[in-house]
């Protein structure tokens, strides 16, 4: 008979701590087939953040590095330069990366680090339990905005990848979303495809994977997946940003 | 095959880690030490090895975290206003027991200060690695041979405590020229089975420092105090004159070199003066300090700070002698005359009580 569904080599089987319709455990899956499917479980190095997800060493059966808060990017550059024979890559939250990390962030895609980075975008800190991230939308209420996040008093949804494309030194930049089949499908085929960049040498690759947090959101798991695509999407436009063979900044969504 | 050569402070320790194998260099420019990366971007690829000029310290010290957890040595150096930005990831590698080499050539300070030789960053070298219950081993060069020295020593004992070793420097050492016989190169065998470099066909290895426990990261903790109890045997100082002295000077790093004439000058005068200079910092060598001012009238401690190693006198000397204190700060360097007066007020105090 043959084989059509299993569990990727790489994802422990393990019940996950993340709350019930939180999308880490997707995002988990899908870099867990990737690593299968690419046959680079032996020397890939994965770099932990801080965040929700800093025990995602817990779930994927790779070698990690836990990094502090904002610096995975910089773990992996230090990583990746001694051993550029690896696949290494990070996987940081909104808070993470586009918040304490953004220097981290924008000065490894500049030098082209040949890194991949998973970015978990879900408008909030989930871990500090729901305060406002440099992703939450206006008027999005977290219990840091009580009154929704006012632009006047606390500026605009970052959208990093749109900042992060144009530089010459990221050769990948995409961003899918996680609250349907179809956008998970998507969603794989682009962090397989940023895993591939760095494979093949051509620079830094990110993959922004649009998320839910029901409990930081006040939501329930489908509510919450409604309101990743009527929400969320409009500000964080999906597709490929940059990639390989389509220029500088070029979007083929 | 020993060759002598003429060299700055912060070029000779750039060399002698090139000699002890270190294979990554991160930094951030900072004065005065700026000769080091500058050195370190010439000769570390030529060996092999990978320079790389961070955006920040914060960047640097977390490059260097990432570099030696795939278990190559690596070597950092910096300047107190980076040295503070650095605290954070230094705490991260002693979390994790990730080893490598710090090297915090002070200056004046606080704030931006200024560039001139001072010891202002002994607290903070010396008392905790960052944020938690981490503690960094310190080593303090006074000459430049030293520092070579102390270079290929810090990054044994990084490798063996799997510790941060910091080596604490000031503008007036890394940047003064002085004969130095540099080592040959050494070929250490390390154990790096801890290292993350892919899991191969074997289980997957985790280099982490958090841990929800309290328990669990109680046992941690203990493990590292053991460690560091266990570092004490490393313990490192110089005692000049000390035997017979009656007023012990105390001071480390280029301190002490100033300290040494102005010992020399007083015994010249017939003051019984002595000189006990601490190279390791941390472990502290306090069993030393306390058995020299057990046969002393007076302590005096001499340092280019409003005073931070005396308290570490102190508590190693428990009053078996006064501990009177002189310091120049914000990168004013004292004179052998100055010390001199000094020790002279120190030893006519002691006779007089």
């Amino acid at each position: 008979m043959k084989q059509v569904f299993a569990r990727p080599t790489v994802l422990r089987d393990v019940p996950t701590h993340y709350c019930p319709g939180c999308t880490h455990g997707i995002a988990h899956r899908l870099v867990a087939e990737v690593i299968d499917e690419l046959g680079i479980r032996g020397r890939t190095v994965g770099v932990a953040s801080v965040g929700c997800s800093v025990f995602v060493y817990d779930y994927l059966d790779v070698d990690f590095q836990q990094a502090a808060h904002g610096r995975a990017p910089a773990v992996a550059t230090g990583i990746k330069r001694m051993l550029p024979d690896r696949v290494v890559f990070t996987y940081q939250g909104d808070g993470d990366l586009a918040a304490i990390g953004a220097a981290e962030i924008l000065h490894a895609a500049n030098r082209g680090e040949r890194i991949t980075v998973v970015f978990i975008n879900n408008a909030i800190y989930g871990m500090t339990g729901g305060q406002m991230a440099p992703t939450t939308l206006l008027g999005m209420r977290t219990t840091t905005t009580p009154l929704g996040r006012d632009a006047a008093q606390a500026g605009y949804p970052l959208r990093v990848l749109e900042l992060l494309a144009p530089l010459p030194g990221v050769a990948y930049a995409a961003r899918a979303a996680l609250s349907s089949p179809a956008h998970i499908h998507k969603a794989k085929r682009a962090v397989r495809r940023a895993f591939q960049t760095q494979l093949d040498g051509r620079g830094f690759s990110i993959v922004e994977l649009l998320s839910t947090c029901p409990v930081g959101w006040g939501l329930t798991p489908i509510e919450a997946m409604r309101w990743l695509d009527a929400e969320m999407i409009p500000v964080f436009p999906l597709g490929e940003l940059k990639a390989p063979g389509t220029g500088d900044g070029g979007a083929t969504t | 095959m020993m060759t002598p050569a003429l060299m700055k402070g912060n070029e000779a320790i750039a060399e002698s880690a090139l000699r002890a194998g270190v294979r990554a260099y991160f930094g951030y420019p900072i004065t005065p030490q700026s000769e080091l990366p500058e050195y370190m971007a010439r000769r570390l690829p030529e060996h092999g090895g990978v320079f790389l000029q961070a955006e920040s310290e914060v960047a640097a010290i977390n490059m260097v975290f990432g570099a030696a957890g795939a278990g190559v040595r690596a070597l950092i150096s910096t300047s107190g206003p980076g040295f503070s930005l650095m605290q954070e990831g230094l705490s991260y590698l002693v979390g994790s027991e990730v080893p490598c080499v710090v090297v915090d050539m002070m200056r004046g300070g606080p704030g931006l200060g200024n560039v001139a030789p001072a010891q202002g960053d002994y607290f903070q070298a010396t008392k905790s690695a960052g944020h938690g219950d981490g503690r960094l081993l310190v080593l303090a060069p006074a000459s430049v041979q030293e520092a070579c020295d102390l270079t290929l020593l810090a990054f044994d004992l990084a490798d063996r405590y799997r510790n941060p070793v910091a080596i604490l420097g000031d503008g007036l050492l890394g940047q003064m020229m002085e004969q130095v016989v540099l080592p040959d190169p050494v070929t250490s065998l390390r154990d790096v089975t801890w290292a993350t470099t892919g899991a191969g066909d074997g289980p997957a290895r985790v280099i982490t420092s958090i841990n929800l426990e309290p328990e669990a990261l109680e046992a941690h903790n203990r493990h590292l105090q053991e460690k560091y109890r266990r570092a004490q045997q490393e313990v490192r100082w110089e005692s000049y004159r000390v035997d017979d002295a009656g007023v012990v000077v105390v001071a480390y790093g280029i301190a002490a070199r100033i300290a040494r004439t102005a010992v020399d000058r007083a015994r010249a005068r017939g003051i019984d003066a002595g000189l006990l200079r601490p190279v390791t910092l941390f472990p502290f060598p306090s069993r030393a300090v306390a058995e020299a001012a057990g046969r002393a009238r007076a302590v005096l401690v001499a340092e280019l700070s409003a005073g931070q190693m005396v308290e570490d006198v102190r508590l190693a000397v428990e009053g078996r002698a006064p501990v009177r204190f002189y310091g120049r700060c914000g990168g004013v360097v004292f004179t052998p005359p100055e010390l001199l007066e000094q020790i002279e007020r120190v030893a006519a105090e002691a006779r007089s009580s």
